[in-house]
């Protein structure tokens, strides 16, 4: 080594400015934001050159232009063809949200369940529910949802329909036929008493807890909420006379008319939905169980508790915080997996906004930006509910 | 724990336990063989002897944590059978710790106390509080009530799980190794409390290693092995005169140190 090179490496004077810590990290995070925007100014001029080239029209004028097609189910509110894109916005919208919703309450109860019995002594119980986690969330969704619309269009067709209960449910390819409920006078006070009962029951669970506190009684308040629950929009129904009609659906011609019509498209993807979901819910039930140590359910049993107390008072309280987690990711995912709908057409955002309207329109950035933004605050809204959840149940260490 | 006041034995002769050849299998693993042992109220028994001689599993079987597949087991006049409704009443009587004292890490210090009285004995929240925290005192920790258990040393772990025990007024209160996950310096201060706790007349079942425990407080120390009771003594006879050569060899090995 010369004398020249070893008195730079001491660093006396020499060095140069690309040498110096500080610099250098400055220079390259200068370096990537640099090529990420020069990137982003291509993509925006390029873009918006080739679509005045093409003369594609711009702006969110076309929402308020007539669709012109038919959407099959559409439960929530009247959609004709003369109705404008954004009536099918909100029409996809939600048939997304109905699917989405109806899918984690299955997928919940259907998961929490089959972790339970996962985890049962029994052997046959617990393999038959091995066999099922393992083939549903080893197959593709898409297959699984192709799978059931198959089975829903193999069902007899309309002149041959399964006909239940004295024609009053009717099923055929077409759909699942119900009769069409006609609320008579007074019937409102049957979803009243619903709310008075529900309220009711939170309150009186308040009540059970303070009166434990100060008493030591303890009240069957599950019990007692699900009678009332139950109980009182049934009294009320009673009460008022039983104000409630039916329509039936007869056979007309070639199809029936008057009826609720559940869609074999809506049926098969919250089959395929729910079933899939539950599938990877109830291993995660199961885990979270299972990582609740022995020694908690012993030392629970030593103090004299018994089984129902000690699964609700130690058990759930610790499993549910390693449940919540991925329970919320599968709650996205569901959601998420809804727009598979465009495979069997179940008309939700995608299949009917984000493409029928695309396609007639043509102004696919606003289209799928706008298709994009629906999913994204979902997703946002699930997760702050879940993790507002989660740390409630949380955990206080050191 | 004055030696006088500790070596005064608080044992009637009303019987507390009662085991008559008994008899547990894990498996083809014959873990006890019949097992003849009566307790009387107020006796301190010490259990000890080598890893995998069925210790722990004897005591665990007298408030049902495991099932025995042999013989009787009485305990307080009311006998451990399949009947659900006596074992929620032995529970009920017979306290527990643990060597991982398994305390809840979800509740605080003092709902790990109150839980059982609330739920079990149905007592107002106030009450078991006041009782949680009079044991807490005794076990000499109030000031750490609203901590949770993670923020707790070992030792005042077991001192909390103590108290959470004492809580149900239990007639009996069964150990099972309770200083062996600790380290050395916090051993004392469970053992402190242990030996109070011998003082105030509880019959106390415990399995450990602590001899210097065992000299000072037990009425009787046992021997198992094999899944056996080979030998069981007063503490003095047992430690200074041995009488089978597996005592012997077991009391050279653990006192060589």
């Amino acid at each position: 080594m010369s004398a020249e090179t070893a008195q730079n490496a001491r660093g006396s004077g020499g060095a140069s400015l690309f040498s110096d810590q500080r610099f250098r990290s400055l220079f390259f995070q200068a370096l990537v934001i640099g090529l990420l925007g020069a990137f982003l100014v291509f993509i925006v001029y390029n873009t918006a050159h080739n679509i005045e080239k093409r003369g594609i029209q711009t702006g969110f004028a076309f929402l308020d232009a007539a669709a012109g097609y038919d959407i099959a189910i559409s439960p929530f509110m009247e959609y004709t063809a003369t109705h404008t894109h954004g009536r099918v916005f909100l029409v996809g919208l939600f048939n997304t949200l109905l699917v989405s919703f109806l899918g984690i309450i299955a997928a919940t109860f259907l998961g929490v369940f089959l972790g339970v019995l996962r985890l049962s002594p029994n052997w046959l119980v617990s393999r038959i529910v091995y066999c099922y986690v393992e083939f549903t969330r080893n197959v593709p969704l898409l297959l699984q949802i192709l799978l059931w619309y198959a089975i829903f269009l193999a069902l007899p067709s309309v002149k041959q329909s399964i006909t239940m209960f004295n024609d009053i449910i009717i099923l055929n390819k077409r759909g699942l036929v119900l009769p069409e409920p006609l609320p008579g006078d007074g019937f409102m006070l049957v979803p009243i008493a619903l709310v008075v009962a529900i309220v009711a029951s939170i309150f009186f669970a308040r009540w059970a807890k303070k009166t434990q506190a100060a008493t030591g009684k303890i009240y069957p308040v599950f019990m007692t909420n699900t009678a009332m629950i139950i109980g009182l929009p049934l009294l009320a129904f009673a009460v008022t006379g039983f104000p409630l009609d039916f329509a039936y659906a007869e056979l007309k011609g070639f199809n029936f008319k008057g009826g609720v019509v559940i869609k074999p498209e809506f049926t098969a993807l919250w089959f395929a939905l729910s079933l899939y979901t539950a599938a990877f819910i109830s291993e995660t039930v199961r885990a979270g169980i299972q990582s609740v140590s022995h020694g908690q359910t012993e030392a629970s049993e030593a103090l004299g508790l018994r089984p129902s107390w000690t699964m609700r008072l130690i058990i759930l309280p610790q499993a549910l915080r390693v449940i919540i987690p991925p329970m919320t990711s599968q709650y996205l995912n569901l959601t998420k997996n809804s727009s598979l709908a465009v495979a069997i057409g179940y008309p939700d955002i995608v299949q009917s906004f984000g493409g029928v309207t695309l396609n007639q329109t043509g102004q696919a950035i606003e289209v799928i930006f706008i298709t994009m933004l629906v999913y994204l605050t979902i997703s946002l809204l699930i997760s702050a509910f879940m993790n507002w959840y989660n740390n409630r149940v949380s955990l206080v260490e050191r | 724990m004055s030696n006088a006041s500790t070596n005064t034995s608080k044992k009637t002769d009303e019987v507390a336990i009662q085991l008559n050849g008994v008899h547990k299998w894990y498996g083809q693993f014959h873990v006890l063989k019949d097992i003849n042992l009566n307790v009387q109220r107020g006796e301190r028994i010490v259990i000890c002897g080598p890893s995998g001689s069925g210790k722990s599993t004897l005591i665990r079987c007298i408030n049902r944590l495991e099932e025995h597949q042999q013989g009787d087991i009485i305990v307080d006049n009311i006998e451990l059978t399949g009947n659900l409704k006596n074992i929620d009443a032995i529970r009920r009587e017979v306290g527990m710790c643990f060597q991982h004292f398994n305390l809840f890490p979800h509740l605080s210090v003092l709902e790990n106390c109150t839980l059982a009285p609330i739920w079990v004995r149905k007592m107002p929240k106030k009450e078991a509080e006041e009782i949680a925290m009079h044991y807490l005192e005794r076990v000499k920790i109030p000031d750490q009530a609203s901590k949770f258990p993670g923020q707790l040393s070992g030792g005042q772990q077991q001192r909390v799980a103590i108290a959470r025990s004492l809580c149900m007024n239990p007639r009996i209160m069964l150990f099972d190794e309770p200083t062996s996950a600790l380290d050395p310096e916090m051993i004392a201060e469970v053992l402190d409390t242990m030996i109070e706790l011998a003082e105030t007349g509880m019959t106390m079942l415990c399995v450990t290693h602590e001899m210097g425990f065992a000299r000072k407080v037990a009425d009787r120390v046992i021997f198992m092995d094999g899944g056996e009771i080979i030998e069981q003594n007063e503490p003095e006879e047992f430690f200074n005169n041995p009488q089978s050569e597996r005592t012997q060899k077991f009391l050279s090995q653990i006192l060589a140190h």
